[in-house]
């Protein structure tokens, strides 16, 4: 198999019971209605999913290394932005 | 339809799926990029369980019944009543896609008749399966043709190549013998003639839009549906079923 220049798509998928699509990997295609084929044969051959998505990896804009601290630390002393000191009532047990 | 008839009918739709699966499995391992690898051995594996349905139904109307595995392995090349196209060699990828684009659409109008047809219910719960797995065959393939012939003037000229190389296999399709007549009679196969035209206007179709242009004067080829086949599908034959011959009954 050779290399190829096509660009890299990353590929989200909804399971029959999940909500919402989930990131399960990515592949190459040409353009989008073949990103769309190729997931479909990589990635939801064993029943996986009811509906994909595929976005060019290139338009994903992500949170660098560096910032690791500036953007996640801070979040670290504050456990009163967890709801978990209210007692619920049992009906509503699995929130 | 006699039970023979219905034979012809089964072990064509079953031979045709068997020997294009066989073939597009060779690809495994092989394929220009990862994603296409898995794309075709996909396409082999729905067809091989195609073959598995139409194989069994086939070979439990013979006189002494065989299932779907002696059918498949112990049978020789002139026992095939596959088309001539199908048992072509895979050549490049162009001539692998020209020659399942040719074939799915026909195969598409064909499954979707059986499917609707009420002479045989077997039949029909088989094609209902079928018919979304060819359908998704008839995207993939027709696709690629566009892609490659409305791609570059070397991706245009090559499947353009592949087209007219495999063109004189396609009148083979539409040949009707005493046994396709009685199935078109009896209502389970559709009437040739006018599936030609509908595959004609579908394939013209897609070429439009590829830039692709239908080869004229071609001197058809055919023989296939009577066993009449290329020393290509001898060699196949050879290698698909070595095993099963060697060690008879073998099971893993």
């Amino acid at each position: 198999m050779s290399n190829n220049n096509w660009p890299l798509w990353e590929v989200f998928i909804r399971s029959k019971q999940g909500l919402s699509h989930r990131h399960v990997g990515s592949l190459h295609a040409a353009d989008a209605e073949m990103a769309i084929g190729n997931a479909r044969d990589v990635y939801t051959r064993r029943q996986e999913g009811v509906s994909l998505w595929v976005v060019p990896a290139s338009e994903i804009t992500a949170s660098s290394p560096d910032d690791t601290e500036k953007l996640f630390d801070p979040a670290n002393d504050k456990v009163y932005r967890h709801p978990t000191f209210f007692v619920l009532p049992k009906e509503v047990d699995h929130m | 339809m006699t039970n023979s008839q219905l034979t012809d009918i089964l072990l064509r739709l079953g031979d045709d799926s068997l020997v294009l699966s066989q073939r597009l499995g060779e690809w495994c391992g092989h394929a220009p990029i990862l994603e296409e690898d898995i794309a075709l051995t996909n396409i082999a594996l729905d067809l091989l369980g195609q073959t598995q349905s139409y194989l069994t139904l086939a070979g439990s109307l013979l006189e002494n019944p065989q299932t779907d595995d002696e059918l498949a392995f112990h049978r020789d090349a002139s026992e095939f009543q596959n088309l001539l196209l199908l048992e072509q060699p895979n050549g490049d990828f162009g001539d692998t896609i020209a020659r399942q684009f040719l074939f799915d659409v026909y195969s598409l109008l064909k499954v979707q008749h059986l499917e609707a047809q009420s002479v045989n219910t077997d039949i029909a719960a088989v094609a209902a399966k079928a018919v979304k797995e060819i359908r998704y065959h008839v995207d993939h393939s027709s696709k690629w043709v566009i892609r490659l012939g409305d791609g570059t003037p070397r991706s245009h000229d090559r499947i353009q190549k592949s087209i007219n190389a495999l063109w004189k296999f396609t009148d083979e399709m539409f040949i009707s013998d005493e046994s396709d007549n009685a199935g078109t009679k009896a209502g389970l196969l559709p009437d040739s003639s006018s599936m030609k035209t509908e595959w004609l206007s579908r394939i013209k179709s897609t070429l439009n839009e590829a830039g692709l242009t239908i080869p004229e004067n071609v001197n058809m080829k055919s023989g296939g549906r009577k066993g009449q086949h290329s020393e290509h599908l001898s060699i196949m034959l050879e290698e698909m079923q070595v095993l099963p011959r060697l060690h008879p009954g073998a099971n893993w």
